[in-house]
């Protein structure tokens, strides 16, 4: 199911002059199974981007197609892929709503109209997909812990089984090990459900270290696009546009600046300690 | 879908009428509205409206953009137009079967219509002037004799301007709220009704969460600056009447002789005219 966005613009306060576009001519195609990574600092048209994607705004001009339909065409219905896009906002706790966890994971397959006996059953997949325990099942969401409220706001989206996963910063505000279990719960999606995953993040290490495919947002416009090895070797471009390195690929630069020639692709902690132990050797 | 609200809202430029002390605005507009109560005539109205098309001259404000916000009480003009017109007995018109249309109805008719418009025009040019902190600022200032009483007159002011600040913040949130539950296939624009009364619980439940957050963290913040109610505390920006506000006073309180003048004036006239001709007093 690829998504493809064509000259895709949209701007705050309608078609106005004066004013300046949050997503601005974008153009990509995001093929199957990929995982990509979207950064940009605050402000760079990241969410609006999200949104125009999952079809929840329309855009001024230019649209997106997803399995080759034009999603904001006339006679397209919307909710037709509600299923197949889904989207976790920022802070998706927030939304939750019912009196129990099972009934709030409920909510999203019962609004695509499937019969109960497969809503509960992709309920109890998404709650054990995202590591919620059956004790919990039945609690108020509103007592548990934040990172378990997230998980369950994730899995409320996961039950519906949507075959592109949007992900708005899922890791704001979480501990590191919370970080880390939502963030491999996330690639565990991708490389066993072969879900494409957009993954919006400000840390360049977890989007270092997680996507296979990096693009960087200014200015309402996608200024790089590429592998991540590729994308930070624009250095001084992501600094101009108020991003830094990895700190993996920030310390091997460093490293090769002093004279030492290590090789400065290496993206993760493991890759670079096989570099810098292989030119020490 | 939250932009369309205009009644109510502050219009930013730089007027007079925007310069005002806030207090001026509030006791004129309260003058204003009592003396659209004491006399029901066309002179009176003639002379009110007058007094409020000067204010809107002056204020700035587009009168489109206004007229935008009148838009939200047409129906209840409507409905007042219909009660009046078919329920006042009297003198009749016409009549068709049970239904009589008597003269006095058409007169109530248009001079209540009158009197809602204006009573709302004058309503939302205060709005339309004052930021919503001013307001609550005269307000406080106004009710302080209150405090005699024991009314915690700053900590409603308080109140109000807090529940005025978050109404933004609260609908920002509300979108965001929409978009998401949107997503998992919550059906807001639905055109059957049943599907959007469901699709509210999964907004409501959630806000009113994020609005109790929202409180307790402020609650804490202000706490946390020392904030302990409205004993011995100053103003940043202390009200002062400047020559401006005692001029307005002075027009205010000429504007209720002459009105009352012209009240009393043509309850005469009218009762000499409906003696002689029964069609005038149709608007008089």
């Amino acid at each position: 199911m690829p998504i493809i966005t064509d000259h895709l613009t949209y701007s705050y306060g309608g078609k106005k002059k004066s004013q300046t576009a949050a997503v601005n001519d974008i153009s990509v195609k995001i093929d199957d199974g990929q995982f990509i990574g979207l950064i940009g600092h605050t402000g760079s048209g990241k969410t609006t981007f999200l949104q125009l994607l999952a079809g929840l705004v329309k855009p001024d001009s230019g649209t997106v197609y997803i399995d080759g339909e034009d999603i904001f065409a006339k006679d397209f219905n919307l909710h037709s892929i509600r299923g197949k896009v889904g989207i976790v906002f920022q802070y998706p706790e927030h939304q939750l709503f019912e009196e129990t966890v099972f009934k709030d994971v409920c909510y999203g397959p019962k609004n695509l109209g499937l019969d109960s006996k497969e809503t509960e059953l992709r309920a109890y997949e998404a709650l054990k997909l995202v590591g919620i325990e059956d004790e919990v099942f039945y609690q108020s969401p509103f007592d548990l812990s934040g990172g378990q409220k997230r998980r369950v706001a994730i899995a409320g989206v996961l039950s519906m089984k949507p075959r592109v996963l949007i992900l708005d910063e899922p890791t704001a505000g979480l501990d590191p090990a919370g970080r880390k279990e939502i963030l491999d719960l996330i690639e565990n999606l991708c490389k066993s459900q072969n879900m494409t995953i957009i993954l919006v993040s400000h840390s360049m290490d977890d989007v270092a270290e997680y996507a296979d495919r990096i693009m960087v947002m200014n200015n309402g416009q996608i200024a790089l696009d590429g592998a991540p090895g590729e994308v930070f070797r624009h250095r001084e471009e992501l600094e101009s546009f108020g991003l830094s390195l990895p700190q993996v690929t920030d310390a091997l630069m460093k490293l090769k600046d002093s004279g030492i020639p290590v090789r400065t692709d290496a993206i993760t902690i493991d890759e670079a300690v096989k570099e810098i132990v292989r030119v020490l050797m | 879908m939250f932009q369309d609200v205009t009644l109510g809202q502050y219009y930013m430029a730089d007027s007079v009428i925007h310069r005002l002390d806030p207090r001026v605005k509030l006791v004129g507009t309260l003058v204003y509205m009592i003396s659209l109560f004491l006399f029901n005539n066309i002179f009176c109205y003639t002379l009110a409206a007058i007094l409020l098309i000067a204010v809107i001259a002056m204020s700035k404000v587009p009168v489109g953009y206004m007229l935008k916000g009148m838009k939200a009480i047409i129906f209840i003009m409507i409905f007042t137009v219909i009660f009046n017109v078919f329920f006042t007995s009297g003198n009749n018109l016409f009549s068709f079967g049970i239904i009589h249309i008597s003269r006095e109805g058409i007169r109530s008719a248009i001079l209540m219509v009158i009197r809602l418009t204006l009573l709302i025009v004058s309503a939302s040019i205060m709005t339309l002037t004052t930021t919503p902190n001013r307001l609550t600022d005269g307000m406080e200032r106004l009710f302080r004799p209150l405090k005699l009483i024991k009314v915690p007159v700053h900590e409603v002011a308080m109140m109000m301007s807090i529940a005025l600040r978050f109404i933004p913040i609260l609908m920002e949130e509300a979108d965001k709220i929409v978009k998401a539950q949107t997503a998992r296939g919550a059906l807001f624009d639905s055109k059957k009704l049943t599907d959007r009364v469901k699709s509210l619980i999964p907004l409501i439940v959630p806000l009113f969460i994020s609005a109790f957050r929202r409180a307790s963290d402020l609650a804490l913040a202000m706490e946390a600056r020392g904030y302990h109610g409205g004993e011995g505390r100053t103003k940043l920006y202390p009200l002062k009447y400047a020559a401006r506000d005692y001029v307005s006073y002075v027009l205010l309180g000429l504007y209720i002789i002459l009105i009352v003048f012209l009240g009393i004036m043509s309850a005469r006239v009218v009762a000499h005219l409906t003696a002689e001709n029964a069609y005038l007093s149709l608007i008089f």
